[in-house]
């Protein structure tokens, strides 16, 4: 049985369910190694995202209107990112992520400029973390260097893991049996992460939906993160 | 040919830099070189604590390092119009002013790449970028045409030199070590002649469109990419008519230093000014007509993203930064050079001094808002440089300023040969009365 290239990895995002908790970002950030760099660097635009929870507020009080977008990379099927980089250090793999070759990358931040949606991170700095938390940090992610770019792969370290069951077990990923972090943590269920290759799966399915769109479809990136939303939806303004 | 003795008595003026160095010399390079020594060390700095030194951040992942470069590269330019153009429609008032547009280009055209290895997250990877080269990379058709042009170039202004450097080995037996190879054995044969005019004529082609291609794909770097107002096809013919531009207020400006400091009035005279003064008003004109165009494309499209752009530098945080670009490269040279009572040396130098910093305004007005408002309006940032980014290109105009006078003190910043070949074709008539 061909257990290889046959995956499409999407993420379906409900926003009419998020509740603007933070709790994807929180996971993201637990999941990849992603440091804290405290108010001060976040404001110079230093913080990383992977996962970044977009809040947006329209109107005065007292009819404020409140927008959350949770933002993973869009994994986009024709991503501009990728081209751009002269060093080849990120592509799409056969399984639809745009993977970053962190050793091979040389920090040219062209590819952070590309990027449509904004949502690749440099290490603008040696990445650091409080003594007491470097016990917790996940041993399955490769450590980033200062000087490098990186990005959401929707926790790729699990979906290896769960091939490698998979593989032993002659059989496919089954649905909903691998899940990104942010994925799993989401209290509200607003997040589902799927094949979209299998036309049964629940992430095929709701990217079918009516409420479904994806961010600058008009840019034609063909990003496979799908977006829920009742009514209308505008970027930004 | 004159024998190399009566040359060298004739051209006294311009040889005298080359022996003598006193104390403005020291006085204007001891501090340059502390400059670039300073920037050194912040470099280090940089290099030892990460990118966080500068002032980027996200969004704004560009900054100074590429204002810099697209600064540098388009200033390189100057010689190639200079020399090569004028060289090939017989402008022969160009003569005096070719050598000096030549290192100019070279100089610059060192600098300019240098602000790359400055922003590189890994700079000591830099080699990568042609180990790994991936050519779908607007980077790499980079990489590749300014290494073409660089060597071009070098060989363009070595070539051309190479009948005084054997004026030098000649007259300086001190110096021999240095010329005597650089010379090439050169004694001024008919047979030699004819070679370095055939291979001077080919490079003069041949310099062309490699310039241009520099300067499209530096354009190319952001035009490929679908950042709002970067996006456009404008971009290339844009950017080689800025590098022009540029280029020949440089060469106005370095003209005009270089006639004070060592004295060459008699070569470089006011027509030579008034001349490229005019071609530096056509370069304005054509300035403002892209610029008309870009702008006025952006808004009457009234793309979502772009108008961000666009009234951010038309009547936003950036438009101090704007109207001072659209005085520095329109109004104040358009005034200045239009008219010919005020096309002297000193009104094309303030022509010139003004362009040099209205273009780098916009380049920096190209990088930084389309960068700070993103197509996707949430990530939204702003942009201070630090002092290591200060630092960087206070070093590099150091740097560049310091080649050019140790240049200076090693080889004739004027052409003697052809000097002396066009005199001797206009009928020994002396230098500076010939006709344009």
């Amino acid at each position: 049985m061909d257990t290889k290239s046959t995956y499409r990895w999407g993420m379906v995002i409900d926003l009419d369910k998020c509740t603007g908790c933070q709790a994807c970002v929180v996971a993201c950030r637990q999941e990849n190694n992603i440091p804290i760099m405290g108010e001060k660097y976040a404001n110079l635009g230093r913080a990383k995202f992977w996962m970044n929870l977009i809040h947006e507020t329209k109107g005065t009080y007292p009819h404020v209107e409140m927008r959350f977008i949770p933002m993973p990379c869009m994994q986009c099927d024709k991503p501009p990112c990728t081209k751009v980089c002269p060093v080849d250090a990120t592509h799409l793999n056969t399984e639809g992520i745009v993977e970053q070759v962190y050793p091979r990358c040389i920090g040219v931040r062209m590819c952070i400029s590309n990027c449509p949606y904004t949502v690749r991170y440099f290490n603008w700095y040696e990445p650091s973390w409080p003594e007491e938390y470097r016990k917790g940090l996940n041993p399955d992610v490769y450590s980033r260097r200062k000087g490098i770019t990186e990005k959401c792969n929707f926790c790729i370290q699990r979906i290896r893991r769960a091939k490698m069951t998979a593989r032993k077990e002659n059989r496919k990923i089954r649905d909903r049996e691998v899940t990104p972090a942010c994925v799993e943590t989401c209290p509200s269920e607003a997040l589902y992460f799927g094949d979209l290759n299998d036309s049964t799966s629940r992430v095929s399915k709701l990217s079918k939906s009516r409420r479904a769109f994806r961010l600058m479809e008009e840019l034609g990136t063909e990003p496979k993160v799908y977006y829920l939303k009742e009514g209308d939806w505008y970027d930004g303004s | 040919m004159m024998d190399h003795e009566a040359m060298a008595r004739k051209y006294q003026n311009v040889l005298s830099p080359l022996t003598q160095a006193g104390r403005p010399f020291w006085l204007t390079t001891i501090p340059l070189s502390l400059i670039v020594l300073w920037s050194v060390f912040a470099f280090g700095w940089q290099y030892y604590w990460g990118l966080g030194e500068t002032g980027m951040g996200h969004p704004v992942s560009w900054a100074f390092y590429l204002i810099n470069f697209v600064f540098f590269i388009g200033i390189s330019h100057a010689g190639t119009l200079i020399s090569a153009i004028l060289r090939i429609t017989h402008a022969g008032w160009r003569t005096p002013i070719t050598r000096a547009a030549e290192v100019v280009t070279v100089f610059a055209l060192a600098a300019g790449p240098t602000n790359i290895l400055f922003d590189l997250g890994r700079s000591d990877k830099f080699h990568w970028v042609a180990l790994h080269a991936n050519f779908i990379s607007p980077l790499l058709w980079d990489f590749t045409c300014i290494m073409t042009y660089f060597l071009t170039c070098v060989l363009f202004l070595y070539v051309l030199m190479i009948p005084d450097i054997a004026l030098l080995r000649d007259r300086f037996p001190r110096r021999r070590w240095l010329y005597k190879p650089l010379s090439l054995g050169w004694t001024g044969t008919e047979r030699q002649e004819r070679t370095l005019n055939k291979l001077s004529a080919f490079l003069c082609i041949a310099v062309i469109p490699v310039a241009v291609s520099v300067h499209t794909v530096v354009s190319w770097v952001f035009g490929m990419q679908t950042q709002p107002m970067w996006h456009s096809t404008i971009f290339g013919p844009y950017f080689v008519a800025g590098a022009i531009y540029s280029g020949i207020a440089v060469i106005i400006l370095v003209a005009a230093l270089l006639r004070r400091v060592y004295h060459l009035e008699d070569y470089l005279q006011p027509r030579h000014f008034n001349n490229l003064g005019l071609l530096l008003l056509t370069m304005t004109l054509l300035w403002f007509y892209f610029t008309l165009a870009e702008y006025l494309t952006t808004i009457y499209g009234s793309g979502e993203a772009e108008v961000a752009v666009f009234w951010a530098k038309f009547t936003g945080r950036y438009s101090i930064l704007f109207w001072a670009m659209a005085l520095l490269c329109f109004v104040i040279p358009f005034l200045i050079l239009a008219f010919k009572r005020t096309r002297t040396i000193l009104g094309t130098s303030i022509a010139s001094a003004a362009v040099l910093g209205g273009m780098w305004l916009e380049r920096y007005l190209i990088i930084i808002p389309t960068l700070t408002e993103p197509r996707l309006p949430f990530a939204r940032g702003s942009y201070t440089p630090s002092w290591v980014e200060w630092s960087m290109l206070a070093g590099l105009c150091a740097g560049f300023t310091l080649a050019i006078i140790l240049f200076s003190k090693i080889f004739p910043v004027i052409t003697l040969w052809e000097m002396q070949k066009e005199e001797k074709e206009k009928g020994g008539r002396p230098a500076g009365e010939r006709e344009t």
